[in-house]
């Protein structure tokens, strides 16, 4: 026996939504989750307990793939339209961020870089590393890939910054002929980017990082 | 319950939440009391189980009413206001919400009031509620059905990217324009801080803090 003994090995679940350790009765609920499951409630709070988050895999591919096809778009198109009296300017995420270290703000463009660019990139390649590892039931570097997750569901959210930063100018900035900021299509296709991807990494279940190729089959 | 009893042998009944299983890794735990300040982090994936509990339901009662407070401030206050050549242009938060909307960005300007109006309210609101009640050792009415809710709108709530945000929108906006900060950035400054405070509050602890209603 393990030394550190697993909820799966124990035949116990923990509620995700309140924390409380069910006991299951054997057969009752799928490893997998794929399956429909006996609609099996936590005692406490009402949620169904699951072993594994439902579908998983297939959920997390499907709104990470979603997520990168819109990500194209995000940083093609422009976000951000600024005009005055003789002067038309769109403004795509990488223009703003290049006008922001032009202007002497090299601190605030590392950040809106950080946000914009790093982040959203490092959420699709970690997610798809972990699925692609997690499904082939690897063991390499477990720890690693835990706390790599871990980073990237703590993280996800701050991509909504440059979302904000549009909101914010085309309010304010309203003078008229004189100088108006306009949202363009880059500014949704980003912001939809953010929340599939936020969905994506909600909907991968980490504990499959743990559960081995033993489990699979 | 009868259903639940029957498919489920809820072990807290009998051993008094004396099992944890960790949720990133599975790992199942005895659960000992923490000394203070302490944390609990799985041996595996070190994954954070638990942490001492430094504060009680009052304490947060108090936090969440000034959170409240400044949550109304923030949010009826323009945030900060621009100027050029003798005209002057400010927002409020519900301001920049219905530009986006009538600019066609309607995406932008519903996921702006959710994330920054909606769910942040829902939050602070019922997490108002299950304190007053656990403040006098009780349930409050509806307690299971809203501890699940607060736990689903956790992660959809963006305050301190919107400081983040507005801050950029100001240094980019300073070349072009006179920017003048107002009352609203310090409140939602502000908001930020008491934010980062509930962020290290579990309230699943209420499950066990307070007793379950009997049947």
């Amino acid at each position: 026996m393990n030394a550190l003994p697993r909820a799966v090995d124990l035949d116990l679940i923990g509620c995700r939504m309140c924390g409380l350790v069910c006991r299951n009765v054997p057969g009752n609920v799928k490893l997998d989750g794929d399956g429909v499951d006996d609609a099996m409630a936590c005692p406490r709070c009402g949620s169904t307990l699951r072993r594994r988050k439902t579908n998983s895999y297939a959920r997390t591919w499907a709104l990470l793939i979603a997520g990168f096809l819109l990500y194209i778009p995000a940083n093609v198109l422009p976000i951000m339209r600024t005009a005055s009296l003789n002067d038309i300017d769109d403004n795509t995420i990488i223009s703003g961020v290049v006008e922001l270290w032009n202007n002497g703000s090299a601190d605030l463009a590392v950040i809106v870089f950080t946000a914009s660019i790093v982040v959203p990139m490092l959420k699709f390649l970690s997610l798809g590393m972990l699925l692609v590892s997690s499904q082939r039931g690897s063991d390499w570097a477990r720890p690693q890939r835990a706390r790599l997750y871990r980073l990237v569901e703590f993280i996800g959210y701050w991509s909504m910054l440059d979302v904000f930063v549009v909101a914010l100018l085309t309010a304010l900035v309203r003078f008229s002929v004189l100088s108006r900021v306009e949202p363009l299509p880059g500014v949704i296709f980003f912001g939809l980017t953010v929340v599939l991807t936020m969905l994506a990494s909600m909907s991968f279940d980490p504990r499959l990082i743990w559960d081995g190729r033993s489990n699979d089959d | 319950m009868a259903t639940a009893a029957r498919n489920t042998d809820c072990l807290h009944a009998h051993s008094s939440d004396a099992l944890l299983i960790c949720e990133h890794c599975d790992t199942v735990y005895r659960r000992r009391p923490l000394a203070r300040g302490e944390v609990a982090r799985c041996v595996r994936c070190g994954a954070e189980l638990d942490r001492h509990r430094a504060l009680s339901a009052n304490a947060l009662l108090a936090l969440i009413l000034t959170a409240m407070i400044v949550f109304v401030q923030a949010n009826i206050w323009p945030i900060f206001t621009l100027g050029l050549n003798g005209q002057f242009s400010a927002t409020t938060l519900w301001g920049m919400i219905v530009t986006m909307w009538e600019q066609g960005a309607q995406v932008v300007a519903v996921l702006a009031a959710a994330t920054l109006f909606f769910f942040p309210m829902t939050k602070m609101l019922v997490m108002g509620w299950l304190l007053w009640f656990a403040r006098l050792g009780r349930r409050a009415p509806g307690f299971a059905p809203l501890m699940v809710a607060l736990h689903r709108v956790g992660p959809w709530t963006m305050s301190e990217v919107f400081v983040l945000g507005a801050l950029v929108a100001i240094v980019k906006a300073h070349t072009y324009f006179e920017v003048v900060a107002d009352p609203g950035i310090y409140a939602y400054g502000a908001l930020t801080l008491l934010i980062t405070i509930f962020a290290g509050v579990d309230m699943r602890q209420l499950w066990e803090q307070t007793p379950e209603p009997k049947a």
